[in-house]
């Protein structure tokens, strides 16, 4: 019997704080935990008695990388409860301030958190020093992304301007106008980042997976659309709570969703917009999921970073086409007359579906609210890949085993911030 | 990344949604320069390389909300030189903080179905509750420019001052036309600190306080002023409960306000 324990306090390049529990003996694992000690802060429920028009303000205080996706499900589930009409113009603008933070959250995670470890360095400025040109192109790349949040929402972290009705102000025209040289640069590195991608020395995690995301007739759902899965699930926000349920752990902050019928995890997130969405891929999106090796159907989550990259092609194509597309909604905001009832939306926040549910009185006054983050969804998962990737590595060192296990984790870009509302690793061989 | 001669710098987390430390990995270009002159000692969101103490600087985001954050707190004051609190859960608590004023139970039973699985605090608090800090640095994010301005002071050897005049000021310097003179929208700008460049009257809505309470704050007159806009004393007190609402100055103005009797009271909400 082989005698081994491993301990990683804290998993890094994640964000917020959790830990991950391995005991193996011999070839089995004996206990495998995914322990999300990220303190809970209880948004659902402080937003309970304050006003409606509050709630845009409190629920991106949820996580600092996605503040627009919080933002952008509260805002059109309450319009569609109330019966909103927003002016012309404004979906368009608020698919380009949710095109920036996907450009700026997948950015982040390709460079500056994930890519580090598959050439087995530490972080993004080890990575600078051996290719500072690269690093230089993903944060220029990357600025676009926040400067596009900064002008439309006043900063890009937490903007201000988003309303239920619409914006408290809109960006001119001329504003905009200027982010079309740099996005057309932008553009035109990112089938080359595709082929380094295709590049990197990437474990393998083939599994049957079912993966959830937003659909749309018309566009690549970001705001708008119905959900679907890859085993053929169809359904809406309204109904979301009757397909997938919250299951409380006793070692994580953070709920685990799985299916109601089939008790089954599932998956969100980029790879799984790829699959449900590769017919609405812009052409360099596309082109660069080709190159980077990723063809649909594909479940094997290692693929993600593929997804984030096409997906990043896509948001800039976006949002080049809605520049110059773009009239400023006038007047910016509609007004809003509150009624009772329950508004429920879903939009596809960088990590996947983020589902919210607010309960409002006639006056306007939240009564009730349930927020299901994406990595909540993918937590019960991870631990299934887990599961399933650990026994085929268990000769290694370690070390190695350690860094394994963080890629599989980081596969999701968890964030684990949103989660709690994720990761120490701790592994014991007896 | 070990570089002996090079100031060691930390950057912790404790309650908080990460947008302070990411206002650091936001900081790009800037970041690769602030990189070569500092040995980023440990650093989670950014590095797997997590070295121990001690530490030069230490930043410290988010709010101090459960058993272990006391004890890791403390841990980390006896490892840092200068210990430096950034952004409004830091600071103040944090939007987390509204929980300090009910029952932590219904909260917890609120949110978790198994509430004899979590563990917290009744309250969240601002790091300096629990140990000494040497600078404060305010708003839900802290400013970028702010925070480099710091560090590159801290790197000089100086000690950073940071401005507490209010987002009056700033509205006045840039020139924006008052919302709550011009629309009677309820604007906190009066009484909270300058940092964002009075970001929401530039956009034509009134501030929500982000970076906590100027110096110095006065609160009774802009409470009167919220109730002569037509606020009841329950919306003009929730109006200063809010991201920072655990800052004294902001804590005791709502108290102030729902004393006078509107707070048991069920009111029409302002659009």
């Amino acid at each position: 019997m082989t005698h081994r324990t491993v301990e990683v306090p804290v998993i890094a390049r994640v964000e917020g704080e959790g830990a991950l529990h391995l005991k193996v003996r011999d070839e089995d694992i004996q206990d495998l935990r995914l322990e999300i000690y990220e303190p809970p802060r209880f948004f659902e429920a402080f937003l309970v008695g304050r006003h409606f028009s509050e709630v845009p303000d409190i629920v991106p205080r949820i996580c600092g990388i996605c503040p627009v996706a919080y933002q952008m499900s509260a805002i059109y589930g309450l319009e569609r409860l109330f019966g909103v009409e927003v002016p012309a113009g404004t979906h368009e603008l608020r698919r380009l301030l949710y095109c920036g933070e996907w450009i700026e959250s997948h950015v982040l995670h390709v460079f500056l958190l994930a890519a580090p470890d598959f050439l087995g360095l530490h972080d993004a400025i080890e990575l600078a020093k051996t290719q500072p040109d690269l690093v230089k192109t993903a944060l220029g790349i990357k600025r676009i992304g926040n400067d596009l949040m900064e002008v439309i929402g006043g900063r890009e972290i937490h903007p201000v301007s988003p309303r239920v009705g619409g914006f408290s102000k809109a960006p001119r025209k001329r504003d905009l106008e200027p982010f079309l040289p740099r996005l057309e640069w932008a553009l035109a590195q990112m089938p080359g980042i595709a082929d380094l991608v295709a590049t990197l020395p990437k474990p393998e995690l083939p599994r049957p997976a079912e993966m959830v995301a937003l659909v749309h007739p018309d566009e690549y759902a970001i705001n708008e659309g119905d959900l679907a899965s890859t085993s053929g699930r169809k359904f809406t926000a309204a109904s979301f709570e009757e397909v997938s349920r919250e299951v409380h752990v006793e070692h994580s902050n953070a709920l685990h969703s799985v299916m109601i019928d089939t008790e089954t995890p599932y998956f969100v997130g980029p790879l799984a917009r790829v699959n449900l969405n590769a017919r609405r891929l812009t052409p360099v999106a596309r082109e660069c999921a080709e190159r980077s090796g990723l063809h649909v159907p594909e479940s094997d989550p290692f693929f993600s970073m593929a997804a984030r990259v096409a997906e990043v092609a896509l948001a800039i194509e976006e949002s080049i086409r809605l520049i110059s597309d773009y009239v400023p909604p006038e007047p910016p905001m509609a007004e809003v007359e509150p009624r009772a009832g329950r508004a429920t939306w879903v939009t596809e926040a960088p990590r996947g579906i983020l589902y919210h549910r607010y309960d409002v009185e006639e006056d306007g006054t939240i009564h009730a609210a349930k927020l299901v983050p994406p990595t909540a969804q993918n937590l019960r998962h991870m631990e299934e890949d887990l599961r399933t990737f650990i026994p085929g590595v268990l000769d290694r060192s370690d070390e190695e085993l350690t860094r394994l296990c963080e890629m599989v984790v980081r596969n999701y870009d968890p964030c684990i911030s949103c989660a709690t509302h994720f990761l120490r690793l701790d592994i014991e061989r007896t | 990344m070990s570089d002996s001669d090079k100031p060691r710098v930390a950057v912790f987390k404790m309650a908080s949604c990460d947008g302070c430390q990411l206002q650091l990995l936001d900081a790009e270009d800037a970041l690769l320069d602030i990189a070569g002159a500092i040995d980023i000692a440990n650093f989670a969101e950014a590095s797997s390389n997590m070295q121990p103490g001690p530490y030069d600087v230490t930043l410290v985001e988010g709010s101090i909300s459960t058993p272990e954050q006391i004890e890791q707190i403390e841990e980390i004051r006896r490892q840092s030189k200068v210990l430096i609190a950034i952004g409004a859960c830091a600071t103040s608590g944090g939007v987390q903080a509204l929980r300090n004023t009910k029952d932590l139970g219904t909260f917890v039973r609120t949110v978790y179905p198994t509430p004899e699985f979590v563990k917290s605090l009744e309250t969240s608090t601002p790091v300096a509750d629990h140990v000494q800090v040497d600078l404060e640095l305010t708003g839900c994010p802290i400013d970028r420019g702010q925070l480099l301005a710091t560090l590159t002071a801290l790197l000089a050897g100086a000690m950073p001052r940071v401005s507490t005049s209010p987002v009056c000021m700033e509205c006045k310097r840039r020139g924006y036309v008052c919302v709550m003179v011009a629309k009677g929208e309820p604007c906190l700008g009066p009484a909270t600190r300058t940092g964002c460049g009075a970001l929401c009257p530039g956009l034509g809505r009134g501030c929500y306080g982000c970076f906590g309470p100027s110096q110095p704050p006065n609160t009774d007159a802009l409470g009167e002023r919220f109730e002569r806009l037509g606020l009841t004393p329950r919306q003009a007190a929730d109006r200063f409960r809010f991201i920072t609402g655990w800052a004294p100055a902001f804590r005791e103005a709502a108290e102030a306000l729902e004393g006078e009797g509107g707070g048991k009271k069920k009111e029409v909400a302002p659009r």
